[in-house]
């Protein structure tokens, strides 16, 4: 068995994930982690799965979903990556204001400067309304209050409203 | 304990949607007993009531930066504890308890909404405008949550600065 990763993309309708999974387990695939969402109406999927032949056989396998040509697929071997928790403290990073290029690019270049690793992002366009939502974990002994600062002065540049709170990790 | 003074005949005035830059900042403490203060507690019900669905409103999302908000949360579902209409300024949260997450909603942010943890038990103090009675305000559920909302948007802060994780927002279809 070998790991790859499936993204399919593209226009919309009911069935999707149904016939690519049907695909995939037809090879006898295995699926590990998968995340799908729409993106501006877009179908966007994303799935790593154990396959018993190579990204090759497993894209020929997939390859009727892409026939009408509104879907593209790509397969690709990954290696596996470990998955344990992170060593840091996870937080939530908020940002919303009026939509203007470079938000994202300028917030999460301040994560990156202080060694976080987004672990996972959304963002939002409603009308003139940007949100963006990002997991962040801080590498341990980061000092919050002094990215926070620098988020609020990149926020202060871009126009938008920034902040930054610890993720609530209650467990049962 | 009146929380509901005498209001003069209120104005229904446009609300502020995000991303307008009056709902950014903490708004500033004003005087109970000055007559424009009690002017706009009564403009603040009249654009509630005349919101279908909107169970508060801060004066913030009407463009004014003063510690003022309505609530009433009559009827609503989820309403345990209510203490019906009322208006009231300079709130401060003295005791907040019982988290639990909840969907909210904001006419500010007409076409999202978002999971959000609040106290389930708040007691907050205020001053009633136009009499300028401190009165203390114990509530619960659905009104504690409100009550939070509303102390936020004096704050500057949206639901959006609190939702519960990247996945949290949820497009909505409503008060359009």
């Amino acid at each position: 068995m070998r790991l790859v990763a499936v993204t399919v993309l593209g226009h919309d309708r009911p069935g999707i994930v149904a016939r690519t999974t049907q695909l995939l387990a037809a090879t006898g695939a295995n699926l590990e982690d998968s995340t799908m969402t729409l993106l501006r109406g877009h179908f966007a999927m994303v799935l790593v799965a154990q396959v018993p032949g190579d990204a090759n056989t497993t894209a020929e396998a997939l390859r009727p979903l892409t026939e009408d040509g509104s879907l593209v697929v790509s397969v690709r071997e990954v290696p596996e990556e470990p998955t344990a928790g992170p060593l840091g403290s996870a937080y939530l990073l908020a940002v919303h204001g009026a939509d203007r290029p470079g938000i994202v690019s300028a917030v999460t270049g301040v994560v990156a400067a202080a060694g976080g690793n987004i672990t996972d992002l959304s963002t939002r366009l409603r009308q003139d309304l940007y949100v963006l939502l990002a997991e962040v974990d801080l590498p341990a002994g980061t000092d919050v209050e002094e990215v926070s600062s620098a988020l609020a002065q990149a926020a202060a540049r871009l126009g938008v409203d920034v902040s930054l709170r610890p993720v609530d990790t209650d467990v049962l | 304990m009146t929380l509901l003074p005498e209001l003069p005949q209120g104005a229904v005035r446009p609300v502020l949607r995000a991303p307008a830059a009056g709902l950014s900042g903490r708004a500033r403490e004003v005087d109970p007993l000055e007559p424009d203060v009690l002017a706009l507690a009564a403009d603040l019900l009249a654009t509630q009531l005349g919101s279908p669905g909107c169970v508060g409103l801060a004066a913030t999302q009407l463009g004014v930066p003063w510690r003022v908000f309505s609530l009433d949360v009559t009827g609503h579902p989820r309403t345990r504890t209510c203490h019906g209409p009322m208006v009231l300024a300079n709130p401060v949260i003295e005791s907040a308890t019982r988290w639990e997450k909840g969907r909210e909603g904001c006419l500010s942010v007409p076409d999202l909404t978002g999971d959000v943890k609040r106290a389930t038990r708040v007691v907050v103090r205020g001053e009633v405008p136009g009499t300028g009675e401190s009165v203390l305000v114990e509530t619960d559920a659905f009104e504690s949550r409100a009550f939070q909302h509303e102390i936020d948007h004096l704050d500057g802060l949206l639901f959006l600065d609190r939702v519960a994780g990247a996945h949290a927002l949820h497009a909505r279809q409503v008060y359009r």
